[in-house]
């Protein structure tokens, strides 16, 4: 059986190929496709140009009923479960068995059983409602309904991500034995120690494209770092201030701040630095910073600002402390979408120093004017403007608010070039003003070119930290744990 | 991507005021005037300066309280208990001023508090224990309306002093050219300057703010229930101050504010103000009660008894956000058409190779 | 733990289990009070009574647990009330050869209003609220406009229905109940009621599975209206006639909602059963009861309504919404080894 297909604007030209009873690998970093590849083939998304063979015939997805029926189910990371409903409901959800024209529930438990049965799996009664389920049960669930339409192949996003040790045990035996029943599964993860453990094959996406496709029997773990990375080194930043001043005084120092995300994250962040902050998704990076900032603070260890211990648990208290943060979504918690342009600028200082917003307003012009926004006039509704206009506007609102510290998450995602250019531009006269700067990206030129250090996260924990200009593979070697001692887990 | 210098140049507000009419805010203003002229039609005395000053000055109370529930609606939120604001203010004003002129000032200072009073409830139940605050409103109507109507037996009663009458009914007279100006129209004149003002500063931008996207207003530092809350206030002074005014010429009877809060969102609905909050000029709110007021003075005189409005107002809100939906649902489909049309020609490409390997 | 054991802790502990427990303390409680007051709230007069005024409150929570597991709500069903009541009791003028008409005519235009609103939420995609708020009003100017006070007069037979009893228990009650079996079977055994909790629950879950969502808002809506039709019937019956504000001077909006969430409905849609509603009509009938026995002012007891709908949605309100557990979880129970203070690793 095979499978392959063209491209898409995120995707190009990728040709793949699954074969029946194989555990096929896709790895590459944040961004490289694999979501939109799988979200392809589930039918969530339509793609633009190519083929896609199901056993040798054409298949075409508009609906992700049409893939489930046509034997490709998927569990993505978001489980699409109702979770007030029983395991039966869920599974048998839009084609619940009837027997003379009423639902029979009993039919739908007996059913339910035995797909577990063929599972292995004993501890999942048909009736529980979902949401008493632990998270590794409810995945079960998922892959049960995979099974239950007869899928051929069954994609997984990260399906280890939020799992315990002995419950990935589990998964793996449940992969064993989808195997031997011929069901392909198409295994999409950044853990790279699973992926060699489950996988016959691995493909290797990298900025959209194919990168390659090999045995696993064939590669190691530094050989895939170097074929998920590697790209020639672009003169695209600009330059680090020479001999640029880092205070001897942190501005910043966390020392073993955790909680229900995070644990034991220590470093110092001084002004003029600019500190990355790298790691696979789901590492923990937005949630340090949203400690940091106070959106969801931290309940264990040590913040010091300028040496003094502070306790922020509310984002106000850590605007008063002078730290910024420009969150990772902005449609969702950067930006007032109906508002205009100068709102949107205006409202960090209206909301916390009102007094100050007429004086302001001349100041949030000339920052317009400095960064270029490309807008018709301040009172243009934010929302017609381009994502990298939006995020100079987001960057405005906090500059007038006067900060230290700025925490930048993803701040150029979803921006076209030339307003990137302009932000790198940015954050180096800031630091060069003294400003701290914390930014996460999961973009590894981004990182390497704009930081002075780097720091890695892994599974919630730090990892690591590296020297600014560090490779790109060094950094993904950390962030994916190859070649390094397994962390106390 | 062009790329748009940005400039504070904003255009001349007669450019400004002509481009602001295709929106649905400002296309209001032109149906109140068609509107009114119609009216003239079918009643001659309306272009009468004095006549239509008074016409203005009847329907004042639902201006008012339409500025009251355009706070609450552009923070996201509903208040239905406003008519039973009204209600309870016009029996509190009616029966403890009594005969007596020099009550009146106290009294209006205690229906003030009363009023601030409720909107703290409305607000803090809301946000607080975080029931939906149409619920909460309508929880506040039966407790109102309950102590209302046990206070007064169901029944009219209280008889307050002509001085505090005149307020909504009276007037100044002899002004050149307009003749009378009811007090009620001075009154409704101040207040929109207030919350024209009030939405200028940067309580008004946090309100919209909130009612946008509570999670960015969120992390600004700003605290999204005190927001709201002060919107449930401003929302029950508003209904305060339109009781004062229809104590003048209502009388005082514990179902006199009945319904105002179901006029009130169809006013704001009709002024192009979004129900999910966010967007909206309370102006345009006022010229929504007017255009409202009209319609039914005109409906009055083609024959449509009174008792329709409820009516007209249901149907006003079901078009006024039905036809929208419909609207970009058409394109949508429109959409959906053509991108089936086209897949289906999606030519076969040549075989598929196995495995591809770039180097 | 047995999954079976866990299933039955499970559905004692469950909101429908709490609704009946609460009932049951309530019903003490009144018993005690109406007792201190030297009345006994077991009189088989009360426990009519009490019934009575169950059944039309009944019907109409019916429809609006259906709505509301959908995420919708319906706040047309006092003017369908009322409009049910005129029209039949008008069409029907007392004679027995009218009978089968004004009924029919009470409940086509109830079930009409009904599929109105629900074209208007599951098609067009308006908010159940304001969708429902709109119908509401329009009939609502309807009634005004053509009814003063009370109007026509029930048939011998619709009479002869509301007051037969059987027993203590009065055969429009029954007949609720009937109603209440039918709807109960229909979400547990047909499709569309099952893709009803499913498109209340997650929208896009249901879609995704193929379900399409104007369905269940159409057949929702449908049957609310039609029950509030039926409910507008029983009133007729027992007045003799029908009335344009019998539907708002009852309330019925705001208490039926109140009922349902009571009941263990969460108004987002997609949690709550018909028996849970049913016990929270109970509750709500039996705290009527009782202030009726105490002979407490009639719009004291509205205040009183007002204050309890307030807290009941208050404390449902902030029980768990429906949420999977969060995925970072696991990283706390995953490392128990971790240390809960600031302490060196």
């Amino acid at each position: 059986m095979s499978k392959s297909f063209f491209g898409f604007p995120i995707l190009t030209g990728i040709d793949l190929d699954i074969r029946p009873g194989e555990v096929h690998g896709l790895v590459g970093e944040n961004g490289a496709g694999k979501s939109t590849l799988m979200k392809i083939l589930a039918g969530v998304y339509t793609r633009d140009e190519g083929t896609v063979l199901l056993d040798g015939d054409d298949v075409e997805f508009s609906h992700p009923v049409q893939a489930q029926l046509a034997g490709i189910s998927t569990v993505f990371q978001e489980f699409n479960l109702l979770p007030e409903r029983s395991v039966a409901e869920n599974i048998f959800l839009g084609r619940e068995p009837r027997v003379m024209g009423f639902v029979s529930r009993r039919e739908m438990n007996r059913a339910t059983a035995a797909l577990f049965e063929t599972l292995g799996v004993d501890s999942i009664s048909p009736s529980t409602r979902v949401r008493t389920l632990s998270v590794a049960q409810q995945q079960l669930v998922e892959i049960a309904k995979a099974l239950s339409f007869d899928a051929k192949v069954i994609s997984m996003d990260e399906p280890t991500a939020a799992l315990a040790d002995h419950e990935v045990e589990l998964l793996c035996r449940i992969i064993a034995n989808l195997k031997e029943r011929g069901v392909s599964v198409l295994y999409v993860s950044h853990r790279l120690r699973e992926i060699f453990r489950l996988c016959d094959r691995i493909t290797v996406l990298k900025d959209g494209a194919l990168v390659a496709t090999r045995p696993t029997s064939e590669l190691t773990e530094e050989e895939l770092v170097r074929l998920m990375v590697g790209r020639p080194l672009s003169t695209f930043f600009p330059d680090k201030a020479l001999g640029a001043s880092v205070g001897s005084q942190p501005a910043l120092s966390l020392e073993d701040a955790g909680n229900d995300s995070v644990d034991g994250i220590s470093f110092d962040l001084h002004p003029g630095e600019i500190l990355g902050v790298s790691g696979l998704q789901g590492a923990g990076r937005t949630e340090v910073l949203q400690g940091i900032s106070g959106a969801v603070p931290f309940t264990r260890g040590q913040v010091r600002i300028n040496g003094t211990p502070v306790n922020i648990k509310t984002p106000g208290q850590g605007i008063r402390a002078r730290i910024a943060h420009v969150t990772e979504d902005r449609k969702a918690t950067g930006l007032l979408l109906n508002q205009s342009v100068m709102d949107n600028a205006l409202a960090g200082v209206r909301a916390c120093s009102p007094r100050r917003s007429s004086a302001a307003r001349p100041k949030a012009t000339e920052l317009f004017l400095e960064l270029e926004l490309s807008a018709r006039g301040p009172d243009q509704e934010i929302k017609y403007l381009s994502g990298g206009n939006q995020q100079k506007v987001v960057l405005t609102k906090w500059l007038l608010m006067d900060p230290q510290i700025i925490l930048l998450d993803e701040p150029t995602r979803g921006i076209d070039v030339g307003a990137k250019f302009a932000l790198y531009v940015l954050m180096r006269r800031l630091a060069a003003a003294g400003h701290a700067i914390l930014m996460v990206s999961s973009e590894l030129p981004e990182l390497i070119g704009m930081s002075d250090r780097i720091l890695v996260m892994r599974d919630g924990r730090l990892v690591d930290e590296l020297p600014g200009g560090s490779s790109e593979e060094r950094i993904l070697q950390a962030a994916a744990g190859v070649n390094t001692k397994a962390v106390a887990a | 991507m062009t790329t748009i210098r940005y400039t504070t140049n904003r255009l001349p507000f007669p450019t400004r005021a002509i481009r602001s009419l295709s929106t649905p805010g400002g296309a209001i203003y032109l149906l109140l005037l068609a509107l009114l002229v119609i009216l003239a039609f079918y009643n001659p005395g309306l272009s009468e300066p004095g006549q239509l000053s008074r016409f203005i000055g009847r329907s004042a109370p639902i201006a008012i309280v339409a500025i009251g529930q355009y706070f609450v609606i552009a923070a996201g939120e509903f208040d239905l208990s406003m008519g039973a604001v009204i209600s309870a203010q016009v029996v509190l004003a009616g029966n403890l001023i009594g005969q007596d002129p020099a009550q009146i000032l106290p009294v209006i200072v205690l229906m003030i508090v009363v009023g601030i009073a409720v909107g703290v409830v409305n607000g803090l139940l809301t946000t607080l224990l975080r029931v939906p605050s149409f619920i909460t409103t309508l929880g506040t109507t039966l407790i109102l309306s309950g102590f209302t109507f046990y206070l007064t037996g169901g029944a009219p009663s209280g008889n307050p002093a002509d001085a505090f009458r005149a307020i909504g009914r009276g007037g100044i007279q002899n002004v050149p050219v307009i003749g009378f100006v009811p007090y009620s129209v001075l009154v409704l004149i101040a207040l929109a300057g207030a919350a024209v003002w009030l939405m200028r500063r940067p309580f008004g931008r946090m309100l919209m703010g909130v009612g946008d996207n509570q999670s960015t207003i969120a992390l600004l530092g700003a605290a999204p229930w005190w927001i709201r809350t002060r919107a449930f206030i401003l929302s029950s002074i508003a209904a305060t101050i339109a009781a004062i005014l229809m104590v003048g010429y209502a009388g005082v009877s514990p179902v006199v504010g009945q319904g105002y809060e179901f006029i009130a969102i169809t006013a704001v609905v009709l002024g192009g103000v979004a129900l999910g909050g966010g967007r909206g000029a309370i102006l345009s709110a006022v010229a929504g009660a007017y255009v409202l007021e009209t319609l039914v003075a005109i409906l009055n005189f083609a024959g449509v008894e009174s008792t329709w409005r409820p009516a007209v107002q249901g149907a006003i809100i079901v078009l006024a956000l039905g036809l929208p939906l419909l609207w970009t649902k058409r394109k949508a489909f429109k959409i959906l058409l053509r991108r089936k049309a086209s897949t289906a020609k999606t030519p076969n490409p040549t075989a598929p190779q196995s495995i591809t390997e770039k180097p | 733990m047995s999954t079976i054991s866990k299933d039955l802790k499970n559905s004692l502990l469950s909101s429908t289990g709490t609704v009946y427990l609460v009932l049951i303390l309530v019903v003490i409680a009144g018993a005690c009070i109406t007792a201190a007051n030297g009345r006994n709230f077991f009189a088989p007069g009360n426990i009519s009574d009490l019934l009575t005024s169950t059944t039309v409150l009944g019907l109409v929570v019916i429809g609006q647990t259906l709505v509301i597991l959908l995420g919708s709500l319906d706040l047309s069903v006092p003017f369908v009330l009322s409009l049910s009541s005129v029209l039949s009791a008008g069409v029907m003028a007392g004679q027995s050869t009218n009978f089968a008409a004004g009924i029919a005519t009470a409940l086509l235009a109830a079930a009409a209003v009904g599929l109105v609103n629900g074209v208007l939420v599951g098609l067009v995609k308006i908010n159940g609220f304001i969708a429902t708020l709109g119908t509401g009003l329009i009939i609502s100017g309807y009634l005004f406009t053509n009814y003063r006070g009370t109007t026509g007069k029930a048939s011998p037979e619709l009479t002869a229905i509301g007051t037969a009893t059987l027993g203590v228990i009065p055969v429009t009650t029954i007949g609720m109940a009937v109603c209440l079996v039918i709807v109960a079977l229909f979400l547990s055994k047909t499709r569309t009621g099952l893709h009803l909790y499913a498109v209340g629950g997650d929208a896009n879950v249901a879609t995704m599975s193929g379900i399409r969502s104007a369905v269940p808002a159409l057949v929702a809506h449908t049957i609310s209206g039609l029950l509030a039709g039926v409910a507008g019937l029983v009133i007729v019956s027992r007045l003799g006639v029908g009335s344009p504000e019998v539907g708002t001077q009852g309330g019925y909006d705001l208490l039926s909602i109140a009922a349902v969430v009571v009941g263990g409905a969460i108004l987002a849609g997609g949690k709550g059963s018909i028996w849970g509603s049913l016990g929270g009509i109970l509750i709500f009938a039996s705290i009527d009861s009782v202030m009726g026995i105490m002979q407490v002012n009639p719009y004291l007891k509205e205040v009183v309504r007002g204050l309890i709908i307030i807290v009941a949605v208050a404390v449902y309100a902030r029980r768990n919404q429906i949420k999977i557990p969060a995925r970072f979880a696991a990283i706390q129970k995953a490392a128990p080894t971790r240390p809960t203070n600031g302490a060196t690793r």
